[in-house]
């Protein structure tokens, strides 16, 4: 029932806030950070129970690597159920979504004024159609809530958005469409299959799992599932509609563009893709690593190319998904780990520089790099939280993106040491590009003269918090790996992977 | 057995029968409220005698017509359709000023029309219904004379109808004297080459015609170039008329032709019975290609809808080339779903034109959000369901489609549907966005949105209901068409 309540809530909190949204906005702007604390008490409960303190080392291990589980009939004559099931790996993303739709709330506090009821409905339920992607378990749900969170996340770009939103709304929408439509395909695709071999037709995961698929339809079906995931997370060739989205988004579409839906792809190539089609995985990896290495090259590159801020932050995300696919596809579990947590700490610190560029452009509106200059002076505040967000762009010990980024390389480097170097270079660009942004913003002498405040109460305290929490994982990453690793070792089991 | 004709024959004897009776009244009393009355209780008394008919079926009335389950599921989606043609003409039509009476009565001849197709078993029922629906509609889609356009498309849509109609006739006689029988089962006999049944080049060549007038009326590539300037033409009501009921009727038609009703299993053996699955595949992937890249240099509403129609009826076709029982089911649920979802799109349409501008530019629809909301909600899921997203009843409907297309391997046409679907989305986007966005820098010159009438609100909010529900939990629906597709 705590799964069903994890959906449930925005959506419920979403549309009462709608309801007031017109005459009383904060009753809709409270409602909408009621429903995320709610969710993240939710899953800080899911976590208290099943994994413990995280001062205790010790963790029974589970027989089914399902915590949690919900299964209600659906649509019967065609096999589909509600099936909703929770493991670490989903636990994980669950907190991230609930601990980003709070600071997105209130990343909009102030900046957003137009229609705030239906601002507040889009955002809850983008994160509702999250955390339903997070947790289903049954296919024909899962491409249910992929594509449901499509159509909020277009409205928040589309009405809320900077000067070319409705060119961004609607290229964001057309890729992701034909990924999403392309993978639905694969999943009918696949339970016809099963469906022929075992007789009746089901589109739950776990009756899926282990169909016996020649290669060539097995190859087939994986590269409809790939499709979806490698736009959303996004892969080198397919990442264009990511610039783009990201700059004209409101700051909080951003926040949960780069930390939440990309994330869903790296989701969906941990929890479909390998155990799946391992065979074919296998198979794909050298292709997948490819395109990986040149996503890490190509996204820093752009980025150091940049003078529109966000769009800045944006390529970094290429480049930082980047080490997502490639510790996915090395099949290592230290890589593996390494790319789950990346998910987490891109997630907090991209979040957060996306959060610190939005209060920028409501002081000075305006993200042109090359038009700022000397800010520190103004808001040193502000500054401070730029300058450790960049470190944690290039991945400074201490941090947790550190801790991520090393553990991919460190499992990289076991299986091929020319990749890892490669990889390795996508770091020492990270440098440049980080420390030209900060050099340009807040840096040198001001080019024009900006007269604004420094950063409020609220907003410090929300740049604080994700800074503290960056600190807080860097240091103590063992509570997250603690879960991660039990899901990486039964991914890699299906995929016969080594240590 | 008198007593069992006149049972199944009930629903179209009621229709007739108000229909005449409508005729009668505007000759005395010539009052809109009064005629629109009678034809809707019509339709509904109509639609309730389905049960006393459903008792009798399946039965074969003099040869001519034939009732089986299927007959009365597609006489219920035609008469249920009309009722919501007729609750949308009313407000429509309310600010006009010419005679309402006929309206009525030509809108109730059509689906009379529409219902003898669906269960037509010899060619001259086929013809008798196919004409009947046809001649009612040229003038329904001339109804506004004082609009250019209007007698225009009437115009247009009389001269190709009746060269449809003599294409049928031709085939028809062809098949005839290949054959020597009228039974409309002779046609796909004919085409799977059965022995005896049909031989020769005069048989194929007068399927071939036959299918001409078929996908004509389904308005499939490459028959579809009346659809834009036809729809653009017509009175709202009537455009969503021909969109749903006049397409419907006949999907129901050439599913009874070519698809057995028989084994329950999700994986077709053989594909369709027809000898031209190709055809259908060939019609069904230009029908998609073309109808969707048409639309996206649209910025006429009405058009818009009219390529997303013939798209949709492509959609539509794969189903109907994979044949089997899923097959069937998927026909059937798409057509429930695209007719909800398209009667409520032009039902706000309708309830948007003012009888000085018709609402069809998309200019006309920015800022309708803030102005009427409910409106903009009502066709926002309408519009999100022609594009298929969930939630929606058009994301069940392409899910079973593409289940259907799975089953019987026909990946070219899935991947086809599918990159498909993303194109249309481009469009649909187009006319959300213009809802949603500020009055600010719009060239519209008038605000419309007038009053809506109460029983406009009723039936729109009962449309939205059965998209929004089909698309959360269809499971009922799904059971329901099992009762009238199952052996």
């Amino acid at each position: 029932m705590i799964l069903v309540a994890l959906i449930a809530v925005p959506l419920l909190f979403g549309l009462i806030g709608w309801a007031f949204g017109s005459r009383r906005p904060l009753v809709s702007r409270w409602l909408a950070l009621a429903g995320n604390i709610i969710n993240l008490f939710l899953a800080a409960l899911l976590w208290l129970v099943y994994f413990g303190l995280p001062s205790s080392m010790q963790m029974q291990p589970a027989a089914t690597p399902w915590l949690s589980l919900v299964k209600w009939p659906w649509i019967q004559s065609l096999g589909i159920s509600f099936s909703l099931g929770l493991d670490g790996l989903s636990l994980i993303m669950v907190a991230l979504t609930a601990f980003l739709g709070i600071m997105s709330v209130l990343a909009s506090w102030t900046g957003i004024r137009e229609r705030v009821g239906f601002f507040h409905l889009n955002l809850s339920l983008v994160l509702a159609g999250v955390n339903g992607v997070f947790l289903a378990l049954d296919l024909f749900l899962f491409a249910f809530f992929w594509e449901l969170m499509l159509v909020p996340m277009y409205f928040l770009i589309d009405i809320w958005g900077h000067e070319n939103r409705h060119r961004a709304a609607v290229k964001f929408f057309l890729f992701t469409q034909i990924g999403g439509l392309l993978m639905l395909v694969a999943i009918i695709g696949l339970a016809v299959v099963h469906g022929m071999a075992s007789g009746s037709l089901s589109f739950d995961y776990r009756d899926l799992l282990g169909t016996t698929l020649s290669p060539v339809m097995g190859m087939l079906l994986m590269l409809g599932f790939f499709a979806a995931f490698a736009v959303k997370l996004p892969m080198f060739p397919l990442h264009t509609w990511l610039p783009d989205a990201h700059t004209e988004a409101p700051t909080a579409g951003s926040v949960i563009l780069a930390g939440l839906l990309l994330k869903t792809g790296g989701y969906g190539f941990i929890r479909f893709v390998i155990p799946l089609f391992p065979a074919a995985s296998r198979e794909f990896a050298p292709i997948a690593i490819a395109l990986a290495l040149a996503g890490i090259l190509y996204g820093g590159f752009m980025a150091f190319g940049q003078s529109d801020m966000k769009r800045l932050v944006a390529y970094t995300s290429v480049s930082h998904l980047g080490f997502v696919l490639l510790g996915i596809y090395t099949f290592n579990s230290i890589a593996l780990s390494g790319a789950v947590l990346q998910m987490v700490s891109h997630g907090i610190s991209t979040g957060a520089l996306f959060i610190l560029v939005g209060f920028l452009q409501d002081r000075i509106h305006t993200r042109d790099l090359n038009r700022m200059g000397g800010l520190w002076r103004q808001a040193p505040r502000m500054g401070a939280a730029a300058m450790v967000l960049a470190m944690a762009l290039v991945g400074l010990p201490g941090l947790v993106n550190f801790v991520s980024e090393f553990l991919v390389m460190l499992g990289t480097y076991r299986v091929s040491v020319v990749v890892a170097v490669l990889a390795g270079v996508g770091l020492v660009i990270a440098m440049v590009y980080a420390l030209r942004m900060i050099q340009l913003a807040f840096h040198g002498s001001p080019k024009e003269k900006w007269v604004f405040h420094d950063l409020s109460a609220l907003e410090t305290g929300v740049l604080y918090v994700m800074i503290a929490l960056l600190v807080v994982l860097g240091l103590f990453p063992q509570p997250i790996l603690r879960v991660v690793d039990q899901v990486v070792a039964g991914v890699l089991a299906t995929v016969g992977g080594g240590a | 057995m008198i007593m069992q004709d006149i049972l199944v024959l009930l629903p179209m004897l009621v229709v007739a029968a108000v229909s005449l009776l409508v005729l009668l009244a505007a000759a005395f009393a010539r009052r809109h409220g009064l005629a629109a009355g009678m034809t809707l209780v019509g339709f509904i008394v109509a639609l309730a005698s389905l049960g006393l008919a459903w008792t009798a079926a399946p039965r074969e009335v003099a040869g001519l017509l034939s009732f089986d389950r299927f007959v009365i599921f597609g006489m219920g989606l035609v008469l249920a359709a009309s009722v919501f043609v007729t609750a949308s003409s009313w407000a429509y039509l309310r600010g006009h000023d010419e005679a309402r009476g006929e309206y009525y009565f030509l809108l109730l001849l059509a689906s009379l029309g529409s219902m003898v197709l669906t269960a037509a078993s010899a060619f001259a029922t086929f013809f008798l219904g196919l004409e009947l629906l046809s001649v009612s509609l040229y003038t329904l889609i001339a109804w506004r004379r004082e609009r250019g356009a209007g007698a225009e498309a009437g115009i247009k849509y009389l001269v190709l109808a009746g060269a449809t109609s003599a294409f049928l006739l031709f085939g028809m006689a062809l098949l005839y004297a290949a054959s020597g029988s009228m039974e409309i089962s002779r046609i796909a006999l004919g085409s799977a080459g059965g022995k005896g049944a049909a031989d020769g080049i005069l048989a194929v060549v007068g399927l071939g015609m036959i299918l001409v007038a078929i996908g004509f009326k389904l308005a499939v590539v490459p028959f579809h170039l009346w659809t834009p300037d036809i729809y653009d033409g017509s009175p709202a009501p009537v455009a969503g008329y021909i969109a749903t009921i006049s397409k419907g009727a006949v999907a129901v038609l050439l599913v009874r032709l070519f698809i057995p009703l028989g084994a329950d299993s999700f994986v077709a053996p053989g594909g369709t019975g027809s000898a031209f699955p190709w055809v259908f595949t060939i019609i069904a992937g230009l029908s998609m290609f073309i109808g969707n890249l048409l639309a996206l240099r649209e910025n006429n509403v009405k058009r818009i809808l009219a390529y997303s129609s013939i798209a949709h009826l492509g959609y539509l076709l794969v189903a109907f080339v994979a044949g089997g029982t899923l097959a069937v089911r998927a026909v059937s649920f798409y057509l429930v779903a695209y007719f909800a979802t398209t009667l409520s799109a032009f039902a706000v349409i309708a309830a948007l034109s003012t009888p000085e501008k018709e609402a069809d530019m998309i200019d006309d629809y920015v800022g309708l959000a803030s102005r009427s909301p409910w409106l903009a909600g009502v066709f926002t899921a309408s519009l999100l369901s022609l594009a298929g997203l969930p939630l929606t009843a058009g994301f069940v409907g392409k899910f079973i489609i593409l289940s259907a297309g799975a089953g019987a391997q026909l990946w070219t046409l899935i991947i086809i549907l599918a990159v498909n679907g993303t194109i249309s989305i481009f469009y649909y986007l187009k006319i959300v966005s213009a809802m949603y966005r500020g009055r600010e820098g719009s060239a519209a010159a008038v605000d419309l949105a007038p009053r809506q009438p109460f029983l406009t609100g009723i039936a729109l909010a009962i449309l939205t209901l059965i998209v929004v529900a089909l698309g959360v939990y269809p499971s009922p629906m799904l059971s329901l068409i099992g009762l009238f597709t199952g052996q």
